[in-house]
């Protein structure tokens, strides 16, 4: 028999418990009073403050999953994801949340997952603070899709490496204090020539050559950056000399998680914004949203958005117990960012004009879902690797 | 000093509020939050322990409710509380405000508190009135409304909103003030103040334990009854005037006002 509980109350989906919720009143309120009214003008400005990391590592937001002694709160993986949904969920703009979300879901993972107890405190510690901003670099202008294709070479030299070459597409590639960087260590690169060096901004030779013009993402710097005979010191070889591709990999389920989250986010506002909307605009005598062409939309959208949830926890529940959740980490990315585009789209549509004005945000949803199905691994790719799951 | 700052669990505020016909009572079912007014009272007490001014020993959170309850408590430990007291009992279910402020107030005897304070209303009954009424049992000064709190020797300077603009009052302690939602922003509670919050202590007691009369609480000790409950009526139609720019448009208006002796 189901008993249906007497306190009217629902239960929170799984993996989710009654701590997450509050972490996530917290930082919705967050959002709600310290991004959401900013993020038009940041937009313009095409650049969120440095402060606003200060400010989020003074509240703890950036260390959730790191421990106590480095300075973090302690969580783990699902705090992350808490911070990652809430900051979509809640208002703050798709570049805002991938600015904040490239420095604690990319940039520190590696470092904090791989590096020494010297790297933890010289880029650890002060990320959680928001002094020392992070940044991931592996696209190349020659390698995107194609990783093993990077061409930037580090030369071995007495007591460290020397670095030439470039990093394309790079979040937070502006104003990054440190880069996360993967390149070539032996001549041929590929599979077993990679790794990582942690460069950082102060290194002679190392210089951001554009920032660049994009259709979404306004507010997060993207960057392009030179290397040229910078030297990097031995301390800050990230992990082994040649395991870099391994790295690599390590990190892509977290970020293919985190990107779902986002775009689950996204989906649940956009769907309440489409709702509010449809009740109140009028259109021959009655709120639109009395139109069945709206409503059954609307209908249609809550059921994308509830699927990408569904798929979303229930890989990221999985990706927590430790267990292999390649495909449905994989599946989840790829369903998630093409259902946000598609929901984007439809809610711009039943905003009518409105729709593709700034004031409503949802244009700026659409652009801003659009990087998606590109990043992180585009849908092409994501397809590959579910066919291979299926052994073909 | 130590502070009480009681609390409560209410509806979410997204939940639509309902009258159960038949209890006659708010239903209190759907999901739950700490009273939004209350979080302002603990970030007061935060501030004053924080503030240096005066020597705040401890904070404690304090509420009268159901087992549900302990969870807004947990939230006021993470808001800052040090600990929390939990007076829950079937005895009390239906009281009404004169009968929850005699419980509380002791329930708060027990702990003999320099400070208490609490939010200006709740967000379910919305009675403003539970501070003047632990204000009376407790033999102490009341003051409600309050937007600003600086304590200084002993005493403590308050700013009080009131309809006229606002009063500056000082009182000694100990004393029971309810805050206006205007005196801060409550900090965002951190992840290790979440986590740490199931471990702080937290006291339940019964009524017993506190010394509560029986037939002082409950809906048998209240002496308020609900006779009946009805929808506000419903509200006339404005009249509209439209604004033509001309003499005749402010003679209408003038017109209007007169006839309703209001100039
Ligand atoms: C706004 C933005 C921010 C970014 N941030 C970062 C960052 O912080 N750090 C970082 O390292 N990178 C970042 N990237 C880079 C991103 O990861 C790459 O753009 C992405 O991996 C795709 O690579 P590419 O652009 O070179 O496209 P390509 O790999 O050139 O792909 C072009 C097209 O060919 C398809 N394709 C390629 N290979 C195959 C195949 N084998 N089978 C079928 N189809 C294929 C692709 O799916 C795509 O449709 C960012 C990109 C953008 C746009």
């Amino acid at each position: 028999m189901t008993v249906i509980k007497d306190s009217g109350e629902r239960s929170l989906p799984t993996p989710f418990t009654q701590e997450h919720q509050e972490l996530r009143e917290s930082i919705r309120r967050f959002v709600e009073s310290e991004i959401a009214p900013h993020v038009d003008e940041w937009e313009q400005a095409r650049w969120f403050p440095d402060e606003l990391f200060l400010r989020c590592g003074e509240l703890g937001f950036l260390g959730l999953k790191y421990p106590e002694e480095l300075g973090g709160q302690g969580g783990d993986y699902l705090h992350d994801a808490v911070w990652v949904e809430e900051l979509a969920r809640s208002g703050a703009s798709g570049g805002v949340a991938a600015g904040l979300g490239a420095h604690t879901g990319i940039a520190t993972p590696p470092v904090f997952r791989f590096g020494t107890p010297d790297q933890h405190q010289r880029f650890i510690v002060p990320a959680i603070k928001g002094e020392r901003i992070g940044a991931l670099g592996i696209t190349e202008p020659g390698a995107g899709s194609d990783v093993a294709g990077i061409r930037t070479f580090a030369r071995k030299v007495n007591g460290g490496y020397v670095v030439n070459g470039s990093k394309t597409f790079i979040t937070n590639g502006v104003r990054a204090d440190f880069l996360v960087c993967a390149l070539k260590t032996t001549e041929e690169g590929g599979h077993h020539g990679l790794s990582f060096l942690i460069l950082e901004k102060e290194m002679p030779g190392y210089e951001v050559t554009a920032k660049l013009e994009k259709l979404g993402w306004h507010s997060s710097d993207t960057g392009e950056l030179s290397f040229t005979d910078v030297e990097v010191p031995d301390e800050n070889l990230l992990g082994e000399e040649n395991g870099g591709f391994y790295l690599i990999m390590a990190n892509f389920q977290w970020e293919r998680l985190l990107m779902a989250l986002g775009a689950v986010g996204a989906m649940k506002r956009l769907l309440e914004t489409a709702i509010e909307y449809a009740g109140e605009r009028q259109a021959f005598g009655r709120p639109i949203g009395r139109f069945q062409a709206i409503r059954h939309k609307v209908a249609e959208l809550s059921i994308k958005a509830e699927v990408g949830q569904a798929m979303t926890y229930n890989a990221l529940r999985l990706f927590c117990e430790g267990q292999d959740a390649l495909k449905e980490v994989t599946q989840a990315k790829l369903f998630t960012q093409r259902a946000c585009v598609e929901v984007a789209d439809e809610v711009v549509q039943i905003h009518g004009g409105y729709g593709y004005m700034r004031e409503y945000g949802v244009e700026r949803a659409l652009r801003d879902a659009r990087l998606g199905p590109i990043g992180g691994g585009t849908d092409e790719i994501m397809k590959e690797i579910l066919a291979k799951q299926y052994g073909l | 000093m130590k502070i009480c700052c009681l609390v409560k669990e209410v509806p979410d505020a997204a939940v639509q509020k309902r009258i159960n016909p038949e209890t006659k009572r708010l239903d209190r079912s759907g999901e739950k939050n700490l009273n939004p007014f209350d979080t302002h009272a603990i970030e007061a007490a935060m501030q004053l322990k924080e503030g240096g001014d005066v020597e705040v020993d401890e904070i404690v959170a304090v509420t009268m409710g159901p087992d549900s309850a302990v969870r807004a408590l947990h939230k006021a430990v993470a808001l800052g509380a040090d600990r929390s007291l939990h007076l829950t009992d079937g005895a009390l279910e239906g009281s009404d405000v004169a009968a929850t402020g005699y419980a509380l107030a002791k329930l708060l005897e027990s702990e003999s508190p320099d400070l208490v304070l609490l939010g200006q209303q709740s967000d379910d009954g919305e009675c403003y009135t539970i501070g003047a009424v632990v204000a009376d049992h407790l033999k102490m000064p009341s003051l409600t409304q309050v937007i600003k709190m600086d304590a200084a020797g002993g005493k403590l300077t308050l700013e009080r909103q009131a309809e006229y603009g606002y009063d500056t009052v000082e009182v000694e302690l100990p004393a029971v003030i309810s805050v206006g939602d205007a005196i801060n922003e409550p900090r965002y509670p951190s992840l290790k103040a979440i986590m740490g919050a199931k471990k702080k202590p937290l006291d339940t007691k019964s009524t017993a334990d506190v010394g509560i009369e029986a037939d002082r609480v409950g809906e048998g000790g209240s002496r308020t009854a609900v006779l009946e409950i009805n929808p506000p009526p419903a509200k006339e139609s404005g009249e509209i005037i439209e604004d033509e720019d001309t003499n005749e448009t402010v003679e209408k208006i003038v017109a209007w006002l007169d006839e309703r002796k209001l100039i």
